[in-house]
């Protein structure tokens, strides 16, 4: 047919502008979705909250007050009421949520490059590699994940640091599991055979072939992980865990305040309040983000 | 049947052994010499010579290792450095009283959770499915330590209807639950414990359900002139399973997750006791109690899987 050889390709192709890539039509998903948009904004505000911590909070978080102890909300411009210690509870929060954000994510991020890399070789690998590293990760999955937690981060003699590495070796396990189940399906599939049969190497497949099917699984995983994250790092601050007071941690503002709740209930509870608002926050936008995505676990 | 039972048994064996080896090096975490952490302060220069014989810290780690779960297997755990109490006494009389929670969270927690999850499953899109998918992120969510303060200071500060903490007057060997005296300081932790799990489990529950849902043999039912409850009988006959498993984890957590809800609430189960031995850097009451909760939780998992394996045949044949 000459005719459609000589057509401008504008008319050949009149849907280009409309064809999305990949990430084009997950965007697009997003877009429609107001809740999964409200509750990223949310944790975006939370996000710049706790960077902007210094020039967003009225007061010193660490400035005490003997008279200022303990107060109500809106007491002499503290709309959250005072602590303790007479210190602004709103300027705390902001500042806490630094640590307790900090402390909810990195464990996330590092079990991620782990416990990611483990399970692509795991899934890559050949049988012998394959049963030795996932057998070792079923000794980890046999601990209740808040068990373990405790166990390593209380046995270390608790701390900031120390409750991050309990929580990557909570963590690393089950993110393990998630990549080595995606890369031993993409493995037999028959495009990674083609690519095999033309020659690629085993460093060009796994770049290109294996990554690029495994990546989504394991991100959503992980972005489903950081509420739990922040949920632990705080369970582990408030049993004394976690930073050393007087830092400002929402975890352990909790375990503090609560021995005052016979004096200022409300004020006791806005806390554990940041760290619900936090963590329903990041999982509705874990779950938007994986029907946008379309993965499934 | 009893080939998969043999098979699965096996399987638990080497977990279980690894499990030992974690608690082991956890003595070995702890910063200092591992006498030091057994062994109170004051112990004189007797008292360790004879310690570091009788535990073998003169010997090489494997064999130390060998020595410890040779005792661990005729359950002398060792001694408590805060009470100098066996460790075992101290753990099973923990365990006993974290049981007594768990024996009314669990059936809570799993008729609620199921029940969300069911309802919102077979209706996806509507009201009520997204009321209940609420809820239940809600419970996912929850810091269940916080959500137990503002139980307490509601039903204890504010309306004093219900005791803050503790477990009553008789203590822990004289708790009856069938003593609504004693009773009545299980009703707050006990709620405070089932919110994470219904959460879950509505969650497992509602995306095992609308799976199922999906499938042409329903398709097949609705076509041949079933009647809705009937299939959704048959649904929710076809979602156990999965849901199952769920359950089983979600039960091994309320053994062993409660650290934080018993610390609220100063209930002396295991996980008080837990938090209890990180304070007094009690590693043997530590060591001892996180290997017995995992030992419960491997068995759990174990007779999950053979519950499911009995459920849906399935599975039986891989």
């Amino acid at each position: 047919m000459p005719n459609t050889m000589t057509l401008p390709t504008s008319m050949i192709e009149p849907a280009a502008p409309k064809q999305r890539g990949y990430w084009g039509s997950v965007g697009n998903r997003l877009r429609y979705d107001p809740v999964t948009v409200f509750f990223g904004l949310v944790v975006l505000a939370i996000i710049l909250a706790a960077v902007f911590a210094p020039l967003l909070a009225p007061f010193d978080p660490y400035k005490e007050s003997i008279i200022g102890r303990l107060k109500p909300l809106g007491w002499k411009g503290h709309w959250l009421g005072t602590d303790e210690l007479g210190r602004d509870i709103l300027s705390r929060l902001i500042h806490g949520g630094r640590v307790s954000l900090l402390m909810g994510v990195v464990p996330v991020a590092i079990a991620t490059l782990v416990g990611g890399t483990l399970g692509v070789v795991g899934g890559f690998g050949g049988r012998k590699v394959n049963t030795a590293i996932m057998r070792t990760m079923d000794v980890f999955y046999a601990f209740p994940s808040v068990l373990l937690a405790v166990a390593i981060s209380g046995a270390m003699g608790g701390g900031a640091t120390n409750g991050m590495i309990a929580l990557s070796m909570v963590f690393t396990p089950a993110m393990c599991r998630v990549a080595e189940t995606a890369t031993a399906q993409v493995k037999n599939l028959d495009f990674v055979e083609a690519a095999r049969a033309t020659g690629a190497g085993t460093l060009t497949i796994l770049r290109y072939h294996i990554l690029g099917n495994v990546l989504g699984p394991v991100f959503i995983y992980a972005s489903s992980l950081v509420s739990v994250g922040i949920l632990l790092a705080s369970g582990l601050s408030f049993l004394g865990l976690g930073v050393k007071p007087p830092t400002a941690d929402w975890g352990l503002m909790l375990s503090t305040l609560r021995q005052s709740i016979y004096v200022n209930p409300v004020v006791c509870a806005l806390p554990g309040a940041a760290i619900l608002i936090t963590s329903v926050s990041f999982n509705l936008l874990s779950d938007g983000i994986r029907s946008a995505m379309d993965v499934r676990m | 049947m009893i080939n998969l039972l043999i098979r699965r048994i096996f399987y638990a064996v080497p977990i279980a052994f690894g499990v030992s080896v974690v608690c082991f090096s956890l003595v070995y975490l702890a910063p200092g010499d591992p006498l030091q952490t057994i062994l109170p302060s004051d112990a004189s220069a007797e008292t360790i010579a004879l310690v570091k014989a009788a535990y073998g810290f003169d010997q090489p780690l494997p064999i130390q290792f060998l020595k410890w779960l040779g005792r661990v297997m005729l359950g002398d755990f060792g001694q408590s450095i805060a009470t100098r109490r066996p460790v075992s006494l101290e753990v099973m009389g923990a365990l006993h009283n974290t049981a007594t929670l768990a024996l009314f969270a669990v059936p809570i927690a799993f008729s609620t959770g199921f029940s969300m999850g069911a309802i919102a499953g077979c209706f996806p899109g509507s009201w009520l499915d997204r009321l209940l998918t609420g809820t239940a992120v809600i419970g996912v969510s929850l810091p269940n330590y916080w959500f137990g303060i503002v139980l307490v200071i509601l039903f204890a500060v504010e309306a004093m209807v219900l005791p803050a903490t503790g477990m009553g007057a008789n203590g822990s060997d004289g708790f009856s639950i069938f003593r609504w005296a004693d009773a009545r300081f299980m009703v707050l932790p006990v709620i405070t414990l089932s919110m994470v799990p219904i959460g879950i489990i509505a969650r497992s529950t509602r995306a095992a359900v609308s799976e199922v849902m999906g499938q042409d043999f329903v398709s097949t039912l609705r076509a041949k002139g079933l009647s809705e409850p009937a299939i959704i009988r048959h649904v929710l006959k076809n979602a156990l399973p999965q849901v199952l498993a769920v359950m089983g984890l979600q039960f091994g957590y309320l053994m062993g997750g409660s650290i934080l809800v018993e610390t609220v609430f100063t209930w002396p189960g295991s996980g008080f006791l837990l938090s209890k031995a990180i304070i007094n850097r009690d590693v043997p009451v530590l060591q001892g109690t996180i290997l017995m909760l995992a030992l419960i939780f491997v068995a759990t998992n174990l007779l999950v899987d053979l519950a499911q394996s009995l459920i849906d045949p399935r599975i039986r044949r891989t």
